[in-house]
């Protein structure tokens, strides 16, 4: 069953990016473009959610992630509640599904949902009345459909199309729900070939099922791409049974202007942020020429302004 | 009371026997077959035309109480779940709330269950004291209290040296080890086969290797101390190959698969479905079609219903969290007979499967349909399609991944030492 688009193909809620038709992508980057003009205005608001109550709901702890959508709903004029759950009442032993179902009832008309466990927004999308709207704000290492689309975004925004786009895609494959939705998103669009370049141990089961080819060395993984995403190693993971040390990880892993010289001269680099320097990415490299890391920030509201205003039936 | 159960297809396992005929029951002994015993007069004729008569089917597992204590079914209820899939036998593994490690407690589940007149209770005490895997159980003074194996429940395996222990001890008694195998540092925190679907979902894994690597520890274990081991709830196609290896090996040793592990696979998952949270994890297809060739030359020896109620607000939760199992022991009958069409087995080879198989793997007397046998018989409709839900469903437990699903084969009365104990049609009336 597809929860998340209607029977006439329409997005009820945006959950995971797979199984989202190509147009429906397309749509959201085109609204996301119109978007554009206003986040450069003086007066950055437009009414079209104006009266709709957006709750953000996020059982993990988010900053960056939490405010763009904040500051995309109150740029689409819309309500904004702030729930860090992991202070409420999940603390006190309410279950997801009973606190949910309260805040159905105050009346609200979307939730943005970020929680540990792989699934938690589909399980959500399953139980809310019809008339309310779920965004997966990343789950588990499930999905993160927004984050993915913000890159297509940015990927459209400096290489104009994907067909025959090299993509690769750098890191903790194994853990992230940024690159699952990444490369479900390059594989719906077109991309001529997706690579995931990783240790054997930050590489989940069956990884090449996704439509992807698997590289263990970087220095072969990098040579004539045109995009390289870089993947955030999270702190727990860079040392321990995954990885022996960051140095070690950086040392074979890192993105180096020496490494980044073996792709395209015109590739570009992208990072979900936040970046570790030193770990993942060469200072250099992060604010050197070729890093759209700082773009993909500002294109990440209009990107969840579209999805807000798409899912509120309210898309120009 | 005398009971005649007229033209019904006999299958019976122990005689290898599949023919129409009459059956007579006197009180609780079955006193005719065929030929009407002289001067038999029934007290009650049940017209079995078109329907089959087996032996009451024996399930190894079946949990009698639900996970925790937020769960409510009682052993009432459960065990007229079990006769409601035609289950008169069944084993109860010892991972319940309490854990049957005190022999106390295991005489007084079975002294309930006498009581209630209804299944009958066949306990697998636990191995290890609190199924800690530290200290070997009193299997000797379990045994006393009416114990037929010992096994870990889904519980984790002990080490190597606690395991060699337990086998060496339960071999000193002749006492039968059920385990389900998978190493517990490789297994412990995964949920789903750890495959394309695990990778596509985002969910933690557990390796085929986690169950291989503890069947072959526990296969050469066995074989080094000669205990008597019975591999539970195998769901792996490597699995099934180091058993079919080991059994030609002559190493004693039996197995079962679940009628999930037996009809579905990881990808039936969907998006997070959780009925579909069980243990062990559904694996891929091949393992599926590894483990139905495996019933069929015997490396698998019989089908469990791996019954385990849970209760909805412990399934509507996101996938990690949902409590594995689910409630089966009605749907064994169907999902065997499921599996003998698809496989074009016989239905005698299916009912020996649920019978006298498990039977002999619990180390008790196989129910035969045999004159001067006890009456314990399962009547059923192989032909009959039914649909699944929560109000065809006797148990508590309302979640099982066949909700909602056609299954065909139903059973119509279970009979109990010749006593009618399911009977939902009055097809006895």
């Amino acid at each position: 069953m597809n929860l998340q688009l209607s029977r006439t193909g329409e997005m009820r809620h945006l959950l995971t990016i797979e199984g989202l038709p190509k147009q429906v992508i397309y749509d959201v980057l085109d609204a996301a473009e119109s978007f554009m003009p206003v986040t450069k205005r003086d007066v950055k608001k437009v009414p079209l959610l104006r009266g709709k109550t957006i709750f953000n709901l996020f059982f993990e702890s988010s900053t960056r992630t939490r405010t763009t959508f904040e500051i995309a709903a109150k740029r689409l004029s819309a309500d904004v509640i702030n729930i860090n759950v992991g202070t409420s009442a999940v603390a006190k032993g309410e279950s997801l599904l009973d606190t949910i179902a309260n805040l159905s009832a105050m009346n609200a008309d979307m939730f943005v949902v970020r929680h540990g466990q792989s699934g938690a927004p589909h399980l959500i999308a399953k139980y809310v009345p019809p008339h309310i709207n779920v965004i997966n704000a990343g789950d588990g290492s499930h999905a993160h459909p927004t984050q993915a689309l913000l890159d297509m975004y940015t990927i459209r925004y400096f290489k104009k199309k994907f067909e025959g786009l090299r993509v690769a895609i750098v890191g903790d494959i194994s853990h992230s729900r940024v690159a699952r939705s990444q490369i479900h998103a390059l594989t719906t669009l077109g991309a001529s070939e997706v690579r995931v370049i990783a240790p054997k141990t930050l590489l989940p089961a069956n990884v090449e099922n996704l439509g992807v080819s698997v590289y263990n060395d970087i220095a072969l993984g990098l040579q004539e791409v045109d995009v390289i995403i870089m993947l955030r190693l999270q702190r727990e993971r860079m040392s321990g049974v995954n990885l022996p040390s960051s140095q070690e990880f950086y040392s074979a892993y890192g993105l180096t202007q020496k490494r980044l010289s073996l792709a395209k001269s015109d590739a570009i680099v992208m990072h979900p942020g936040p970046i570790n320097r030193g770990v993942e990415i060469e200072s250099l490299v992060a604010d050197g020429r070729s890093s759209v890391i700082l773009p993909q920030v500002t294109f990440g509201i209009a990107i969840r302004m579209a999805v807000m205003s798409i899912l509120a039936g309210q898309a120009k | 009371m005398k009971i005649c159960i007229k033209g019904g297809r006999v299958i019976d396992p122990e005689s290898d026997g599949d023919k129409v005929q009459d059956v007579f029951i006197s009180d609780s002994i079955i006193v005719g077959i065929g030929q009407s015993p002289r001067g038999f007069m029934a007290d009650k004729i049940i017209n079995a035309s078109r329907l089959a008569i087996c032996p009451g089917l024996v399930d190894v597992s079946v949990r009698v109480g639900g996970h925790g204590s937020e769960f409510k079914t009682t052993l009432e209820q459960e065990l007229r779940s079990a006769l409601a899939g035609g289950v008169t036998k069944l084993g109860c593994p010892p991972d319940t709330t309490p854990v049957l490690d005190q022999p106390g407690l295991v005489t007084m589940l079975r002294e309930r269950a006498t009581a209630l007149n209804s299944a009958k209770i066949f306990p697998i005490g636990a191995m290890t004291q609190s199924l800690s895997g530290k200290l070997l159980a009193e299997m000797a003074a379990l045994s006393d209290a009416g114990c037929v194996a010992f096994s870990q429940g889904d519980g984790v395996l002990p080490d190597a040296a606690v395991l060699k222990k337990a086998m060496e001890y339960a071999a000193t008694f002749s006492f039968r080890i059920f385990l389900r195998p998978q190493e517990r540092s490789l297994g412990n925190r995964g949920i789903a086969h750890e495959g394309s679907v695990s990778t596509r979902l985002g969910l933690p894994g557990v390796p085929v290797i986690a169950e291989t690597l503890a069947v072959s520890n526990i296969l050469m274990l066995a074989k080094e101390t000669g205990a008597m081991v019975h591999l539970s709830k195998l769901s792996s196609y490597a699995a099934v190959e180091l058993v079919r290896n080991a059994k030609q090996d002559g190493v004693d040793v039996t197995s079962d698969v679940s009628v999930h592990n037996l009809h579905l696979c990881d990808i039936d998952i969907g998006y997070f479905d959780t009925n579909f949270n069980l243990c062990p994890p559904l694996r891929a297809s091949r393992d599926k079609d590894a483990l139905r060739e495996g019933l069929r030359d015997d490396t698998v020896n019989l089908i469990c219903s791996d019954h385990y109620p849970v209760s909805q607000d412990q399934k509507n939760v996101p996938f990690a969290e949902a409590i594995p199992g689910a409630s089966s022991v009605e749907l064994l009958l169907p999902l065997t007979l499921q599996w003998a069409r698809e496989e074009g087995q016989t239905l005698l080879k299916a009912v020996t499967q649920i019978t006298s198989n498990p039977s002999h793997v619990l180390g008790i007397s196989p129910s035969s349909i045999s004159i001067g046998e006890v009456a314990d018989l399962c009547i059923f409709d192989p032909e009959h399609p039914w649909i699944v839900s929560d109000k065809s469903l006797v148990s508590a437990g309302k979640n099982t991944p066949f909700i909602n699903k056609e299954l065909v084969g139903r059973v119509l009365c279970t009979i109990v030492e010749g006593r009618i104990a399911y009977d939902p049609d009055e097809i006895c009336a």
